[in-house]
């Protein structure tokens, strides 16, 4: 460290994905002129990480053209980018970190956007099996091209029908793996959509030829005559060259919680993304918090959230006072539909589907509790996503009969009470 | 090679040439303020919202139907408004000058 930099303050931010660089460049925004200094484990330089199970998967984009920012772009704001470095504790007292080799640093502030980490489910065998990837990192990815370019047969099994686990089907698609996908309950999407979307997007990915399984409960994984062998406990056996887990995440809250830091389902932070301990922030992934327009706290697993809480904490760490007061929106691309959604179905008592006159692949569902409206999921259909959103914010209340025909046009303020 | 030129809110110029990739992907790279790109360049957030000059419409061309309904959500929209994610660089395109919409 030059003497010229011996007296200024230390911004430290662990984790620089989406969270953690908005975050660095908002702060500089906000006139910060101490040091800013952003560590990630993960050696590649920050990147958008939604295309890795889409564009990046299926090869149309090359980790170049996803990167956050430019590296000259952190050059010219001063920020320190320590990357492939793992951050072994934090010291709230003598406000410090300690680095994976042991050494200490300082900090004035502190930012934990720390993410999340793919869940590997407590199956049989799930230790010894190989060609075995989680989907989490550009890592992931290039294991996961580089086994399928490797592989004779190219079948894929993939384990959970979420979002992750079907766009990774999507693009493994596209490469020409013949994928199949083993979903627990009874209908893919089934923790964040309504039954008809799960049914649109079974469906959907029938038709591209992926064998979309529900009720399968993989219980034990075999490395067989150079194949995974996955047994379901309904007794069905299923064979596959590499298999990829898509079955959700884990937090990672142990660094903070290890240091005093409340932690629920995450960090817990306050709506200026304050933690309970002074001079610590969290954001992004990571962290518990309160939404107002629910007015429940949450985690969310979105750039949405990442992006909002880096702006609010780097107003609140320059003496700025912007409270956190987001929807939450989220979409999906795969094939060639795009899914918007805007809101939090969670307790919806009503699921009312929208269709547009003549076009099949053109829907939207919108969720109620009462007369109030969660929230809005879109297919091929951005005039919905965006009237939703704005019926949201506004808190306005939608005429249901007329949003239900589609004879009414989708516009405001038609499909609102009068 | 393509010359462009942002015109930010609070009136600062910058002047960036590119040959290819998107005017967002530009404008982030060069640190344009008020262009954050948070979807990476696949119409879904609509932070990458420019005004082009009026002459320089029929050049460019209006926003596609989901761009549109995209733009909805910014309350600076206007018949002239694009997202950069939207507008591929072109050689076509030098001398553009585009205004930050927020």
């Amino acid at each position: 460290m030059s003497d010229a930099n011996m007296n200024k303050k230390v911004c430290i931010v662990i984790g620089a994905s989406h969270a953690g660089v908005n975050f660095a460049f908002a702060l500089r925004r906000e006139g910060w002129q101490g040091e800013i200094i952003l560590i990630d484990a993960d050696s590649e330089l920050p990147y958008h990480r939604p295309p890795l199970s889409k564009t990046y998967l299926s090869g149309e984009e090359q980790i170049d053209k996803i990167v956050l920012k430019p590296r000259e772009s952190y050059k010219k704001e001063d920020i320190s980018l320590f990357l492939g470095l793992s951050v072994r504790g934090i010291n709230c007292k003598d406000k410090s970190i300690t680095l994976e080799d042991g050494s200490i640093r300082n900090y004035d502030k502190l930012v934990i956007a720390t993410g999340a980490r793919p869940i590997i489910p407590k199956i049989a065998g799930i230790e010894a099996a190989k060609k075995l990837f989680p989907l989490r990192t550009a890592a992931d990815v290039a294991a996961i091209r580089n086994s399928l370019a490797a592989s004779k047969n190219k079948q894929v099994a993939i384990i959970g029908g979420g979002y992750i686990g079907l766009e990774t089907a999507a693009s493994l698609n596209k490469l020409g793996a013949e994928v199949t996908v083993l979903e627990r309950e009874e209908r893919i999407l089934a923790r964040v959509t309504a039954a008809e979307m799960s049914a649109f997007f079974a469906d959907l990915h029938e038709q591209h030829g992926v064998a979309v399984l529900t009720s399968k409960n993989v219980i034990e994984i075999k490395w067989q005559n150079e194949k995974n062998e996955l047994k379901c406990s309904d007794g069905s056996v299923y064979r596959a060259d590499l298999v990829i887990i898509g079955v959700g995440i884990h937090v990672n809250q142990e660094l903070a919680a290890a240091s005093g830091i409340n932690v629920e389902n995450g960090v817990i932070v306050d709506a200026q993304c304050k933690t309970n301990m002074e001079d610590v922030y969290a954001i992004g992934d990571c962290t518990f918090h309160h939404n107002p327009h629910y007015n429940r706290f949450i985690r969310l697993e979105s750039v949405q959230n990442a992006v909002d809480q880096a702006k609010v904490a780097a107003a609140a760490i320059c003496g700025k006072q912007i409270v956190y007061d987001a929807i939450p929106w989220f979409w999906s691309d795969q094939y060639d539909i795009k899914l918007q959604m805007v809101g939090l179905s969670d307790g919806y008592d009503q699921a009312l589907v929208r269709k547009e006159e003549g076009n099949l692949n053109s829907f939207s569902i919108w969720y109620f509790k009462k007369e109030e409206l969660l929230a809005v999921d879109a297919v091929n259909n951005t005039k919905a996503y965006v009237y939703g959103t704005k019926i949201l914010k506004g808190n306005q209340r939608v005429d249901k009969k007329k949003l239900a025909a589609p004879t009414e046009e989708l516009k405001l303020p038609n499909i609102l009470v009068e | 090679m393509a010359e462009i030129t942002f015109i930010t809110r609070d009136n600062e110029t910058i002047k960036v040439a590119a040959t290819s990739g998107s005017v967002m992907t530009l404008a982030v790279d060069n640190g344009v303020r008020g262009i954050d790109g948070d979807c990476g360049g696949v119409c879904s957030c609509a932070t990458c919202h420019v005004h082009l000059e009026p002459q320089d419409m029929k050049l460019i061309g209006e926003a596609s139907e989901i761009e549109k309904d995209m733009l909805e959500l910014d309350d600076n929209a206007n018949e002239f408004s694009r997202l950069g994610c939207q507008i591929e660089i072109s050689e076509a395109l030098d001398g553009l000058v585009l205004r930050v919409a927020n």
